[in-house]
């Protein structure tokens, strides 16, 4: 912003001898907003810091003028004043009027930005060290993105490095792929550590939290690539888990689903169980994802979730109970594998605890084992339930 | 408590301190049995200068990785434990200790009493501070290298790594029962030992600012140990209090920690507060401006203290009124805030200043740390923060109120008694260019931060992607040049208490608290036997 004013003199710019494209990249502002929050926040820390811009002037003139006038030097001879009581409520009150005057703004910004309902379009993020899977609630696609960047263009500690490209750090292998003017719904939760969902100039900078789920929303107007990274530390790679987000029309962006969906593994090998109900805090729109889902909207893999418990043989009523015991308790540590957990689906790793036949896995479940506690954690569950709950798995790993 | 000892206020040359001969007993003993306030406070100070240069080195190595994009020179691990180690070590081993360091030597002296009210437990609270450090030091040596969480230490990756975090967690488990203990040190002395006379409104604004600041240490170390010693057990012991698979949840480490954390962040300015309060009125030779309303500021910075924590997790997905009420907190501290800054600037109008280096270091942190407040409202108004957090402008606001806030006004206290403590003056020329180039190299290494998180450059990454290449450069020469100019400082100390020429017994003119007033230059081993009587 200061620069930017700095080069408006075309002498000026002479003068310094320096391209403009050598001086753009020292960048002194926010990343062009992208997203109606983004745009909010960014009109927000520019109010805020002319605010302060014009305090500190006039607070620090007065202080420069005194340090100047004031000094032995100068003659000056120290007056012995020590309070003053109207200038003291004074200087308490009307800067308690300029806050007040910033946080009605902010708040404005804040419930908007809390505010997911109505969205268009919902994708699951969870966050790996160090990678970040996208799961397209509507669309049912699946799929990881990974940092692009050869490792021969970091690495430098030994020989020269290669040369470095434009997106160093920066790109992926497989971008998130939005439509434009779509209300965009990201459900973020995280399979290790914390990990941040934060890409700048989308206004979105959310905590992937493992075993909760947390949501944010973005809407894009224009079509473009917005880039981002994780902001919380997570590990030896913390630096290597960019962000991409292409926004698409929405003709591109239904060509782009189909071509993704070619893609994708066969049914049997993508199950679907998805963690959408884990603890889910402060996410009362969160339920009209999951409800929506299980009326029976399409899910990942097309693989329809009723199909998988009918192989089974439970009892009927042992069905509907075992899922939703899954749904509100296994799927925690079962639903995406965590702390040893053989995942919901995962035939290699279910095939020897089957093969130590039934009995055996009900007695892991309701005493617990390794990591598990017993009944997953959650005493409440009757045996017939957590019963239940194996018999579902069991199935679907069948 | 010291009337066994003799009194012999002959003081010789060429000792490290310039104290009693006579006093103390001669040699290493004298260090480690020592109950006398003034002897700890000298090794508090010590101690906390060399973390000072050990953090500083690490960050050094840090902005060595940092010059460039790619990795030149550290594995990203080891780089990831600098951070964390660097954080811990300033935090827990260079500003505390300081300030505690200056309680230790000036408390008693300006509420006038003979010395601390347990000195026992100080010589305990200050040997306990080597085994600690001792501990967080070694633990880049152990399997797998130093804790790499950050200073944080958020779950669950704390719980991945190794033995070290054990030791951290050790280490912190007896740096907080230090300072616990001098807490109780500071707080009784202050309530119990001030002289005839010397009453809570007429206490120099340093004994303020520090029983205030005691009471936050005593109200949140435990809180602190609390949070660490549930990691110790998650990690070891089958419990799942951040762990949601056994029924935890991560994010309230991330409540229990910041509930320490913010009041730490007043811990580590409040005393700075006091310093300046000082230093500003002695060369402006001129009474402080508004000497209740700065108690009062103080005071309702420590209560709202307790209450902001949340603004550290404003990306946790906590409810919206979490985040709003977490904002109005944060952004009312601005106004006692700002009540500090205009008293200062009140107290310097129509005085009759000189510019000795305290002075300008107490300028200097004027100036910078307002630039801090500005930044801290800035990332006080939750969505700028959303679009802020954990990026390098969060990094270059809290250095701007930890290094040119607390650290210049450390650095300004020493200059400005090191002549009481030592009976010699400093080199008034070095003590310039340090504060020069400190000033320079300070700014050049932490202004340029703001636009790489206003970039969006996220911190604790030891590689980055090129278009924030300049200022990162920028940024590590400024840190070059700042940490160089500290062995300046190192220097000029060192010639003080060596060779410095003789001190009057009170050099600057505006000085007006018991230990300029009352007492000769340098200060005797032992002071105050028979309390003064204040009027």
């Amino acid at each position: 912003m200061f620069l930017k004013h700095l080069r408006a003199p075309r002498t000026l710019a002479l003068l310094l001898a320096a391209p403009a494209a050598a001086l753009a990249d020292y960048h002194v502002d926010i990343l062009p907003p992208a997203s109606p929050t983004a745009q909010d926040a960014y009109a927000l820390h520019w109010g805020v810091m002319y605010v302060c811009i014009a305090i500190f002037i006039v607070v620090f003139a007065a202080m420069f003028w005194s340090i100047y006038k004031h000094r032995r030097s100068m003659g000056a001879k120290a007056a012995q004043f020590h309070e003053n009581t109207t200038i003291e409520i004074i200087w308490t009150l009307v800067p308690l009027i300029v806050l007040v005057g910033m946080a009605w703004p902010a708040t404005k910004t804040m419930l908007e930005m809390k505010d997911a309902s109505g969205a268009d379009m919902a994708i699951k993020v969870t966050a790996y060290q160090w990678r970040w899977e996208y799961d397209y609630q509507q669309e049912g696609l699946r799929y990881y993105s990974s940092l692009s960047t050869p490792r021969d263009q970091i690495e430098e500690r030994e020989h020269k490095g290669a040369p470095k490209e434009e997106h160093y750090l920066l790109e992926v292998d497989n971008p998130v792929v939005v439509p434009v003017g779509k209300k965009v719904r990201l459900l973020i939760t995280s399979n290790d550590v914390i990990h941040g969902w934060y890409v700048p100039q989308l206004g979105v900078n959310q905590y992937g939290i493992p075993g909760f789920v947390k949501d944010a929303w973005f809407s894009i107007e224009k079509p473009g690539i917005y880039r981002g990274q994780c902001s919380q530390i997570c590990g030896k790679e913390h630096a290597y888990m960019p962000i991409v987000v292409e926004a698409v029309e929405a003709d591109k962006y239904a060509a782009w689903v189909k071509q993704q969906k070619a893609k994708m593994p066969p049914p049997a090998a993508t199950p679907t169980a998805v963690p959408q109900e884990a603890p889910a805090q402060g996410a009362a729109p969160a339920q009209q994802v999951a409800a929506a889902q299980q009326a029976g909207q399409p899910v990942a893999g097309g693989a329809p979730a009723a199909a998988a418990p009918a192989a089974g043989g439970a009892p009927a009523a042992g069905k509907a109970d075992g899922k939703s015991t899954f749904d509100t308790t296994c799927t925690v540590c079962h639903g995406t594998g965590v702390a040893g957990a053989p995942k919901f689906g995962d035939k290699a790793a279910w095939a020897p605890r089957i093969a130590q036949g039934k009995e055996a896995l009900y007695n892991s479940a309701l005493k617990g084992k390794g990591a598990m506690p017993p009944k997953g954690g959650n005493a409440a569950l009757s045996d017939d339930a957590v019963k239940a709950a194996v018999d579902y798995m069991a199935a679907a790993a069948k | 408590m010291s009337a066994t000892h003799a009194h012999d206020h002959d003081h010789g040359h060429g000792h490290s301190t310039a104290h009693d001969h006579h006093g103390p007993p001669a040699g290493i003993t004298r260090w480690l049995y020592t109950t006398n306030h003034k002897d700890i406070g000298t090794m508090y100070l010590w101690f906390s200068f060399f973390m000072f240069l050990t953090g500083g080195t690490m960050a050094l190595l840090i902005r060595a990785e940092l010059f460039k994009p790619g990795l030149q020179f550290l594995d990203p691990e080891f780089f990831n434990s600098l951070t964390t180690v660097h954080g811990l070590v300033m935090v827990f081993g260079a500003i505390m200790p300081a300030f505690v360091g200056f309680a230790n030597w000036l408390i008693p002296m300006q509420v006038g009493a003979a010395d601390m009210a347990f000195p026992r437990m100080n010589n305990w609270s200050f040997w306990l501070l080597i085994p600690a450090a001792l501990l967080l030091m070694s633990s880049f040596f152990m399997p797998g290298g130093a804790a790499a969480s950050g200073w944080t230490l958020y779950p669950p990756l704390i719980i991945q790594q190794g033995i070290s975090v054990d030791m951290t967690i050790l280490a912190i488990h007896i740096l907080g029962a230090s300072s616990i203990m001098g807490s109780i040190n500071i707080i009784t002395t202050i309530l119990n030992m001030r002289a005839p006379g010397m009453t809570l409104m007429r206490m120099p604004m340093f004994v303020w600012t520090w029983l205030i600041t005691a009471y936050l240490l005593i109200a949140v170390m435990p809180v602190l140990a609390g949070a660490v010693t549930m990691l110790l057990t998650d990690r070891h012991f089958g419990t799942s209090f951040f762990n949601a698979a056994g029924g935890g949840d991560p994010t309230m480490f991330l409540h229990i920690f910041w509930f320490f954390g913010h009041p730490e962040v007043y811990i580590m300015i409040l005393p700075a507060f006091g310093i300046v309060s000082h230093i500003i009125p002695a060369f402006a030779r001129k009474p402080l401006f508004g000497y209740a309303s700065m108690v009062y500021a103080t005071a309702s910075i420590a209560i709202l203290s307790f209450i902001v924590w949340g603004h550290h997790m404003f990306t946790v997905g906590m409810p919206a009124a979490g985040n709003l009420f977490f904002m109005y907190a944060t952004i009312l501290i601005a106004v006692p805030t700002g009540v500090k800054v205009f008293n200062w600037i009140s107290t310097m109008w129509r005085g009759s200043m000189t510019f000795e280096t305290p002075m300008l270091f107490a300028v200097g942190f004027i100036c910078l740390f307002t630039i801090g407040g500005f930044s801290g409202l800035v990332l006080a108004l939750a969505p700028v923060d959303i679009t802020l957090h954990n990026t390098y402008y969060v990094v270059a606001h809290f250095h701007y109120v930890l290094v040119s806030g607390a650290l210049f006004s450390i650095m300004g206290g020493i200059y400005f008694w090191l002549p009481k403590w030592t009976g010699h003056m400093y080199n008034e020329k070095l003590g310039k260019v340090h504060f020069w180039l400190s000033m320079i190299g300070f700014n050049v290494a932490f202004f340029p931060q703001h636009f790489l998180g206003l970039a969006g450059m996220p911190r604790r990454i030891p590689d980055y992607a090129l278009q924030f290449a300049e200022w990162n450069a920028v940024s590590s020469i400024g840190a070059f040049i700042f940490g160089f100019s500290q062995l300046l400082f190192l220097y000029n100390i060192i010639e003080c208490i060596r060779s410095g020429r003789t001190s009057t017994q009170k050099p600057w003119e505006g000085a007006d608290s018991l230990e300029w007033t009352h007492l000769p230059t340098p200060v005797p081993y032992h002071t105050f036997e028979t309390a003064p009587v204040i009027r």
